[in-house]
Parts: C-alpha cells; structure tokens; sequence
C-alpha cells in the first residue's frame, strides 16, 4: 500500500536566502531565533486597524487631524503607537486631491500602521504603472477619480512612510470612533479606494 | 552634516547621472525639474550605508514635487497632478 506522505515543495530562492541569512546571524551572535520570532510575530499582530484608529480619530477630532498632518509620527504616540524608526508622512484627500502612495524602488510599507503589504503593492506592476498612469491603475481598482480632482502619487524612495487620511464619508455624523473605524480599510489608507458605508 | 540649501518652493532639477552601486533615486525622475515640497530633515547617505560606511556627513533629504507632464510627454490626465517623490540633496541641482 502506498503511504501518503504529502507533497513536497522545494524551497524557492528567496525563502533559501532567508534560510541561510537567518541562520547565520543566529551562528554568529548578531541575533536569537528568538529575537527573530519576536519580531516576526510582532510584525504579524499589527493590521490596518491600527492606522483605522488613527483615520477615525482625525475625523472626529480636528486638533488632532492637524497634528497629524503637521507631525505623523509624533500625533502616533499621542495615541500610544509606537512608530518606531520611521517618520511618518500623512497625506489628506480633499474633494480637491486624491492621494496614493507606492515605493517604485521596493515595497516601502506604513507597516507600524498598516500590518504587511498585500502582494499587489510590491508588484512590478503596481509600482511601475501607479506613478505614470495613476488615474487608470485606480479605476483598475474600481476608483474613478473625477476630471476636477487632482492626483497626487507619494512614491516612498527614502526615510519617509506615508498613509492616506480619506475623506469622512457623508452620513456619518454622531458616529463612534469605533463604527468609524470599522468603515476605514487598508486600501483607503493606501489610497486605492475610499471609504463607503455598509 | 551637510547644510540645507533648498526651502520649500525652490526649482530643482535632478542631475543626469547613473553611478553604480545602492542609489535611491528612481531612475524616472533623472534629469527632470520640480519643486521642492517639504526638507525632511538629515539623514545617513543611502549609498554609503549599504556598503556599510557610516552614511556620513548626514544629508538633507526633500520631497520634490514633479508634474506628471514634465516626467511623461504623453502624460494623460490633469495638467496640474504630480508625482512627489524623497531625493537626497547631493542629487540635487538649482533649476
């Protein structure tokens, strides 16, 4: 009888390269595995929910939403996330700007707000198309920019991250910051979509 | 550290050059002119640092501003929507 002993995959070149980077760092002093677990599962407990927090706090507080487009990282820590090593840039759409950002270099990432990039962002394609034809990269994604609003592409090439403040949703007046935040999603702080009610 | 020589609103064009080696600056907006948005402060030298050298003196760094239509001819969409986009300052020349 044969055994099932599942099906094997070979690693790919990147996963080898981690691998062995890992694993010498780990021989040579310079980290623990457990150090590199820490951060691997301090990276995994950060979501968009966190930058949602952010976004619904700047709706409803306007000394805030100042603060927070005067200094990113600083108005961060008033709310007690820590944004460490980073300088944050945050960018507001107004019914006369639409922002987005990318890196075309890497895959530069708001990850102390946003959690891990989904793999669309660290795309050649994105990356490439987004800051030479930003308007139809955005219908792709079912946002149609109007011909009076213009289009501001943030591409993260150095020391900066950046993270889209969306406008507040007609409708939403007298509403938590929590249900504000529900409605606040990852790509809105991307700024390939916008905030829609439920 | 270097000093800042650009304010926010200065013409800037970025110098033509392709050195080898860990460089930070998209190869898009080589050789093209924009304005400066914001001075982000100073930072270690990108192209430095990745060899592991000290990445100093520190370098300014901005946000520079370009139109669209001065980076693609054939640009389609509003006259006035722009790329911005983080150059260290030794990339930097008055326009």
């Amino acid at each position: 009888m044969k055994k099932e002993l599942g099906s094997y995959q070979p690693l790919t070149w990147f996963q080898l390269m981690e691998v062995s980077l890992r694993e010498l760092l780990v021989e040579k002093g310079v980290v623990t595995e457990r150090e590199v677990e820490a951060a691997v599962e301090d990276m995994r407990g950060r979501g968009p929910e966190r930058g949602a927090r952010v976004v619904a706090k700047a709706w409803g507080d306007d000394g805030f939403r100042k603060r927070l487009l005067e200094d990113g990282t600083r108005a961060c820590e008033e709310l007690g996330l820590d944004v460490p090593a980073l300088r944050l840039v945050v960018v507001e759409n107004t019914p006369k700007v639409h922002n987005v950002i990318v890196c075309t270099l890497c895959s530069c990432y708001p990850r102390m707000l946003l959690g891990l990039p989904p793999d669309w962002y660290k795309s050649r394609n994105y990356r490439s198309r987004v800051v030479r034809e930003p308007r139809a990269v955005l219908a792709g994604f079912g946002l149609k920019v109007p011909d009076g609003v213009q289009v501001r592409v943030h591409d993260s090439t150095a020391e900066m991250r950046y993270m889209v403040l969306p406008m507040r949703p007609p409708g939403t007046a007298g509403w938590s910051e929590e249900r504000l935040a529900a409605i606040v999603t990852r790509d809105c702080m991307i700024g390939v979509a916008v905030p829609r009610l439920p | 550290m270097a000093s800042a020589r650009f304010s926010a609103g200065d013409r800037v064009r970025v110098r033509k050059a392709a050195p080898p080696g860990h460089v930070r600056t998209p190869f898009y907006v080589r050789g093209c002119t924009g304005a400066i948005e914001r001075h982000c402060g100073s930072f270690g030298n990108p192209e430095e640092l990745a060899y592991g050298r000290s990445g100093r003196p520190l370098q300014p760094l901005y946000r520079v501003r370009f139109l669209q239509k001065d980076l693609w001819p054939d640009y389609r969409g509003r006259r006035d929507d722009v790329v911005e986009v983080e150059i260290f300052q030794h990339w930097l020349e008055q326009a």
